[in-house]
């Protein structure tokens, strides 16, 4: 049969005709999409009984009230709390909202695990949580026989609530002086609270009454102190039409939503403050009822300040025109209850003495300590009633050593711990330290020079990680311990973070404990036990929950119910005085005025290095304890981090100078390391400076977190401040080369 | 239409939002809120943001102003829930060939239904707002994790289009709720959108711009006889002129802010001219 074009032709159109009127081709798509969509993989959540568990983040410093949402046995979303002690209103910030991406993440440590070399190769080994206990037990029980208690030291992220308390407890009964905490600007405001007010404590800020604050670098609006409260009190501000003042080189989040964004010069903040103290005594307009009632050596802090903060001496340090700080210095002084607020970024890092001692004399200045709305003093917390530790002969040899950081010694009387020199003894003397004991925080990533952290934490023999993630920390150590995490576990949390109202906040277990983990307080207790004698003594519990509940007593009930424990008394007030030899707040005196006539620490400027290499604090990321959980690193800019390579931010200005074009890619190079980036051109940044996040570039964790991005902390050195032996790092000289 | 609605004694609601970029900090908890609430996927690299799928986005704009004159604003942007110029008339609802999406008569609410969607994305052309994301690939959650997802929104596979609903899964909770207890509406604080609970600067407010009790009704000030433009001086819609009547009003005391919602010519004021008030 011969086919004829004809033929062929009708045959197709008609063919095609026909298909297309029947349903053929329309049934055949909807079944693939049915069929498509019913593959198996895609989960389908069970359902079940739904439940809200109230209880605390532990996620950062703030501790805020969360309700957790679980069905069946399972959690499934995290919601900030109605009603709580922090005032966050039902809201939450994102870190808070994707902790259950860290309860069920893949990064957790699954169980007890030692480190085993072998042929060159390092990997970790499952054991039992007996043979890990008694490994701990027998290298602490050797030291100690060999007389070197002294030569262990524990790491923390914290040092208030029972379980870092536990940890300091099994280091005295056994006879060390070392247990030192991660650093925080806190550590800076106790010790400007010791010196000023002679009491221990920590600094509560009343953001809630204040109709002015004047803020010293401090991200209000990127995570410090408890971000929520923050954000919520600068909102009543500007509602209410008050001021916000935001010091800093930066156009950060705070400075965009502020009324007056200063763009000082990196690093001059305390001069700033001074020069502003300056004008406000000046032109008379200081407190005088509080000055001549509650303060001490006005006059010489008036002489030092006329002498040394001149407004042109101080435009000069700061980049500020002098009648812009004394504008803003009067404004201050005029609002009704004004508030200045110390600590760069979240708050994080410790900023120098002269630093806070100059922001608090600001508020003592105007009156605004244990004022309304002004920065209040909070005594420690102190609910422990522990027992007292018998210590044997052993014990008090050991402690009368003395702490390996030199904190509380001659050199540095005001502060409690250094962390930065504890690393630096071990690079300088290696056996001094045999064993460390790490909780809760990841030095190896979040100090700065972490390289050197790094390479001190190889000299040290025996390295113990309580940490419940396989952070960089938990990689070098010879055992991992890992704690359960926050939704699995009591415990308690006393709230600081710039907080007015005394809380403890109470971490319950929203879901039973996952993975083969282990409370920390219970690792504790069993690491006493086994040491046996008066170590064991010291411990009268069973097990952490007993010691936790017999230490919250009749708050028991109310705490586990609504999740937290507030006090309902008033701030302290100025009227009940100080503890310090006059009753008085000081002002000046030899050791304060030693402190304000020397210079700031600063970073040695060198033509080598024409620019400034300055941190940011941004609340999608986290550069502490947690990795940033995968939700936050989603919510990352592309102009922040583009594939795995992350980007320093300059002035187009500065670009234009090096002949560097928004996107190209550069080799960032500080005295400290170098790193590879990607460059970005961006307005808010000082001309000058390169700007660039903290919580990126981790060599840990997972494929979601890890080689995204660069450390800043592997390019920035410790600036060690002189009057307190602080870290008060915040950048460092920096030049950048087109790569 | 419209006077079907005035005359009914029970009048429809109309869900929307009021974001007041005063007040946003731009810190994305909204963004998060939304991904634990709606089951939203992720992947490793989320640095393609043409690929990320963030139902709710926060955006950066600046006023182009050099150092230190510069200024930032952030916009978070979920899904507009347009009704268009005839209500129902949304621009992705009018081009889906599979009625996969639909704009609800009784709350305002522009759904996606997953299992009728194919896949052609002639939605995400119609969108003039960016706000619907593609599955080109199926969701993965590392092992362990999926025992985290809600089972009150179900999980999206490779091949369909997903956007904001608006958390309808919660109205529906709270509808159900409401029926039970014998009530007959739902309250304003029953329903709720997880962006809204979660904001910690309170900038988002939610409700019923058909109910003069509500908070967004009061500061929005709709004005019914013209595609619910807003009254308030300080609030504009995103892109108003294309007349897709939002039903997300943003408030800004800046106007260079509100110059950024919509293309505006270099001397004009913003909200000069109005949304065509004829058929287009």
């Amino acid at each position: 049969m011969k086919l004829s074009r004809r033929c062929f032709l009708s045959f197709v159109l008609g063919g095609a005709a026909g298909t297309a009127l029947t349903p053929l081709p329309w049934k055949l798509t909807d079944d693939l999409s049915i069929w498509s969509q019913n593959w198996p993989w895609t989960p389908v959540p069970p359902d079940g009984a739904t439940n809200f568990v109230n209880s605390t983040c532990e996620l950062c410093p703030a501790h805020c009230g969360i309700t957790v949402r679980t069905v069946a046995d399972r959690a499934v979303k995290i919601e900030g709390q109605e009603e709580n002690a922090n005032k966050t209103g039902g809201g939450a910030c994102l870190l808070g909202l994707s902790g259950l991406q860290l309860l069920y993440g893949p990064t957790r440590v699954q169980g007890p695990l030692k480190r085993i070399e072998e042929n060159g190769t390092i990997r970790f080994q499952p054991i039992s949580w007996q043979q890990a206990i008694d490994e701990v037990v027998a290298k602490m029980a050797e030291l100690r026989s060999q007389g070197k208690p002294q030569s262990v030291a524990c790491l923390s992220g914290r040092d208030v609530g029972t379980v870092p308390q536990l940890f300091k407890r099994l280091l005295k009964a056994y006879g060390s002086a070392n247990f030192v905490s991660m650093p925080s600007v806190e550590d800076a405001y106790a010790s400007a609270l010791r010196l000023t007010q002679g009491i221990d404590g920590f600094v509560g800020l009343d953001v809630e009454n204040t109709d002015f604050i004047l803020s010293f670098g401090s991200a209000l609006l990127d995570g410090y102190g408890s971000p929520q409260r923050m954000m919520q009190a600068v909102g009543r501000l500007k509602k209410q039409r008050g001021t916000l003042v935001q010091a800093e080189s930066r156009l950060s989040n705070t400075a965009a939503k502020a009324d007056i964004w200063l763009a000082i010069k990196p690093g001059s903040e305390a001069a700033l403050a001074l020069g502003m103290a300056q004008v406000i005594i000046s032109r008379g307009r200081y407190n005088s009822d509080f000055v001549n009632a509650h303060t001490e050596g006005f006059d010489s802090f008036a002489a030092m300040v006329k002498e040394k903060y001149a407004p042109s001496a101080v435009a000069e340090v700061t980049g500020i025109a002098p009648e812009v700080i004394a504008q803003t210095a009067l404004a201050f002084a005029g609002a009704k209850n004004p508030l200045a607020i110390c600590g760069r970024g979240k708050g994080q890092t410790p900023v120098s003495l002269k630093e806070v001692l100059a922001i608090q004399a600001l508020n003592a200045l105007v009156g605004s300590i244990n004022r309304k709305g002004g920065a209040q003093t909070m005594p420690t917390y102190d609910y422990l009633n522990w027992p007292a530790v018998e210590l044997d002969v052993t014990a008090q040899t050991g402690i009368a050593k003395g702490r390996l950081d030199g904190a509380g010694s001659d050199k540095y009387p005001h502060v409690g711990s250094l962390a930065h020199r504890l690393i630096e003894a071990i690079d300088a003397s290696a056996g001094e330290l045999q064993m460390l004991l790490v909780a809760e925080c990841n030095p190896c990533y979040s100090l700065p020079d972490s390289d050197k952290v790094k390479a001190a934490f190889e000299k040290i023999p025996f390295i113990v990680s309580f940490s419940s993630f396989m952070d960089e920390t938990a990689r070098q150590a010879d055992l991992i311990l890992p704690n359960h995490v926050y939704l699995e576990r009591y415990e308690d949390v006393p709230v600081m973070a710039g907080t007015v109202q005394p809380t403890i906040g109470l971490c319950q277990p929203v879901v039973s404990p996952l993975l083969n983990t282990q409370h920390l307080g219970d690792s504790i207790i069993k690491i006493a036990l086994g040491l046996q004698g008066n170590i064991a003594k010291a411990f009268p519990w069973k097990n952490y929950e007993s010691c936790l509940m017999e230490t919250l007593g009749d708050q028991w009930p109310l705490m586990s119910d609504q999740g937290y424990w507030a006090s309902e008394a008033a701030a302290s007030s100025s009227e009940r005085g100080f503890s310090t030899a006059s009753g008085k707040l000081i002002l000046m005196n030899g050791t304060l005025g030693a402190i304000f006539m020397a210079e700031a620490p600063v970073t040695a400027s060198g033509g080598d290095y024409p620019l400034q290499l300055i941190p940011y604090d941004s609340i999608r990321l986290t550069s502490g304890y947690v990795g940033t959980p995968p939700f936050m690193i989603k919510t990352v800019e592309d102009t922040v981090l583009k594939g795995q390579e992350g980007f320093v931010a300059l002035n187009p200005e500065t670009g234009k100078s090096l002949g560097l074009a928004s996107g190209d890619m550069a080799t960032l190079i500080t005295p400290v390391g170098q790193a590879s980036v990607r460059v970005h051109h961006d307005d808010g940044v000082m001309p000058g400076v390169l700007s660039m996040p903290r919580g990126l570039g981790h060599s840990a964790y997972d494929s979601f977190l890890a080689a995204k991005g660069v450390n800043i902390n592997q390019l920035i050195g410790t600036m060690e401040d002189p009057a307190s032996g602080l870290d008060a790092a915040w950048g460092i000289r920096a030049k950048l080369v087109k790569a | 239409m419209k006077q079907t609605q005035t005359q009914n004694q029970h009048r429809p609601k109309r869900y929307g939002m009021a974001i007041d970029l005063d007040k946003c900090t731009g810190c994305g908890s909204c963004m998060v809120a939304c991904f634990a609430e709606n089951n939203v996927p992720f992947k490793q690299d989320e640095t393609d943001k043409l690929l990320s799928i963030t139902w709710m986005r926060v955006y950066k704009i600046t006023n182009g102003k050099k150092f230190p004159e510069t200024e930032v604003c952030y916009l978070p942007r979920p899904c507009q829930h347009c009704a268009g110029q005839h209500e129902g008339h949304s621009p992705c609802v009018s081009v889906c060939p599979a009625t996969a999406t639909d704009y609800s008569a009784d709350t305002g609410i522009v759904s996606q239904i997953y299992t009728r969607c194919f896949g052609c994305r002639y939605c995400m052309a119609a969108c003039p707002y960016h706000a619907r994301y593609f599955n080109w690939w199926d969701p993965v959650w590392p092992a362990g994790m999926e025992r985290y997802l809600s089972p009150n929104v179900s999980p999206r596979m490779r091949g369909v289009v997903e956007k904001c609903s608006f958390c309808f899964h919660r109205y529906q909770l709270a509808r159900d709720k409401a029926y039970l207890e014998g009530k007959r509406a739902v309250s304003e604080a029953e329903y709720q959108t997880a962006c809204t609970q979660a904001c910690p600067a309170g900038a988002i407010v939610f409700g019923d711009l058909n109910n003069s009790e509500h908070a967004v009704y009061q500061i929005v000030q709709p004005d019914a006889h013209n595609h619910y433009k807003s009254k308030n001086p300080y609030a504009f819609r995103l892109l108003e002129r294309l007349g897709t009547n939002t039903k997300v009003y943003y408030l800004s005391s800046r106007e260079w802010v509100r110059k950024a919602g919509d293309n505006y010519l270099a001397n004009e004021e913003p909200g000069a001219s109005h949304a065509p008030n004829q058929h287009g």
